[in-house]
């Protein structure tokens, strides 16, 4: 028997929250349909070590073209986990984040905050077969933002995930812990009490490398898939 | 259960240098492109091509869409589609990411093969996940393609929906000079909101 759990709408933001105005014309605003899960929902792509390259766990050194990048390194490690707490193995990982200044590298970002030649803010790594990960990067900045008067994001690192199918996709932020601009960021806000403070990290004085990097832990719960492969 | 999951938040604005990098002209890597089939993949050479539009009707030029399908076998390649009797196709994986951000008319593009039906006599499908800035949650819905009507008609997730609306979850086939295109607008609000599915 093959079957995997619902997307729990209580640990997620509404479609439309209208505090985060940029959902007012963009979020889904009809009721979705509920179907009955098939193969094609039980599958998903699987990326693997193919896709690593030697340094994308690293974001402090893969952007690097004549010295170190600017700002605060830190080390972020967690597990991935199903809601059963089983240890989600071998997935691929994705990040991408703004630079120590609040600056993205991406063309679009026109935050009149530098640049850092040494920093392009993106990597990928895979959970091992306890489902643990772990990059090196950059603590970002905050940085402005449309939504209201003077609105700022609060630090965060973007992830993407896959977990074993499509079902258990994930794109999330993680932010740091004590963070005053949490209390006042919409995109953080639209997700109910209760459920937000799953997106905050914790520091970690054992993660914590000596003389070297910052230590936080962010662990992610995806939804469960508990498939029994179809045969002929 | 004992854990609760991990809220999903938007993709935001900048997505494009983490996760669609060589689309966009940055120097990293990305792991999927909308180019899914090769030369050598078997199976009919199809082109999917949509714009994806907000509530009034505008282009979203900063959505994310992925696609998971079956190989022109109806096979997955992944470990729960165990079935050796449709095999799996070596130069295909059935996944492909594209942003809307690198033409001029914010369209997206994929190049990949018309899937299999996954089980005889159903119809066949490609999933769809999208991604967008102002989207805190990945929205999950389906194309079916023109020229399957009549499975179509018995597909148990279509008759699900609401016969008016069904519409927006079928791509429509064009033969071009180019070759076949299938066209896939995908509108978030409005009287063509397309239908998103729970499962
Ligand atoms: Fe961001």
């Amino acid at each position: 028997m093959s079957t995997i759990t619902k997307r729990d709408w209580a640990s997620h933001a509404a479609y439309i929250s209208p505090e985060y105005k940029s959902t007012l014309l963009r979020g889904v605003s009809q009721s979705l349909v509920d179907i009955d899960p098939e193969l094609s929902e039980l599958t998903g792509p699987a990326y693997g070590a193919e896709v690593l390259g030697p340094l994308d766990h690293d974001l402090t050194k893969n952007g690097q073209v004549n010295g170190e990048p600017q700002g605060e390194r830190i080390v972020v490690t967690g597990r991935v986990l199903d809601e059963n707490g089983n240890p989600v193995a071998n997935t691929l990982v994705e990040v991408w984040q703004a630079n120590a200044a609040g600056r993205y590298v991406h063309k679009a970002d026109q935050h009149d905050a530098p640049l850092d030649p040494n920093f392009l803010g993106s990597g990928r790594c895979l959970t091992d077969a306890n489902g643990c990960y772990r990059f090196y990067t950059i603590k970002p900045g905050a940085y402005p933002w449309g939504n209201h008067s003077n609105a700022w994001r609060p630090n965060h690192i973007h992830f993407s995930l896959f977990g074993p199918s499509i079902a258990s996709r994930l794109v999330t932020q993680m932010y740091f812990p004590g963070d005053p601009l949490l209390a006042l960021d919409p995109i953080y806000a639209s997700v109910p009490a209760g459920a937000r403070e799953r997106m905050v990290a914790d520091f970690s004085i054992d993660v914590t490398e000596e003389g070297f990097a910052l230590g936080y832990i962010f662990d992610i719960v995806l939804r469960g898939v508990n498939a029994t492969p179809m045969e002929d | 259960m004992s854990l609760k999951q991990t809220p999903s938040q938007t993709v935001g604005p900048y997505f494009a240098y983490g996760l669609t990098a060589e689309q966009y002209h940055y120097p990293q890597s990305q792991i999927a492109s909308g180019a899914m089939a090769s030369d050598e993949t078997l199976g009919e050479r199809i082109r999917i091509v949509g714009q994806v539009f907000d509530g009034q009707g505008e282009r979203i030029n900063d959505a994310m869409i992925e696609l998971w399908q079956a190989n022109a076998a109806g096979r997955f390649d992944h470990p729960n589609d165990a079935r050796q009797s449709r095999p799996l196709d070596p130069n295909f994986k059935g996944f492909g990411r594209v942003g809307t951000g690198t033409t001029a008319d914010n369209s997206f593009r994929f190049d990949t093969i018309k899937p299999g039906a996954v089980q005889d006599g159903r119809a066949p499908y490609i999933s769809v996940i999208l991604f967008m800035r102002g989207l805190p949650n990945h929205a999950y819905t389906r194309l079916y393609f023109s020229d399957e009507a009549s499975l179509n008609a018995e597909d148990p997730a279509l008759n699900k929906v609401d016969s008016a609306r069904r519409d927006t979850l079928i791509a429509t086939r064009h033969e071009t000079s180019t070759g076949v295109e299938y066209r896939f607008d995908i509108h978030m609000q409005g009287p063509h909101e397309t239908v998103f599915f729970n499962f």
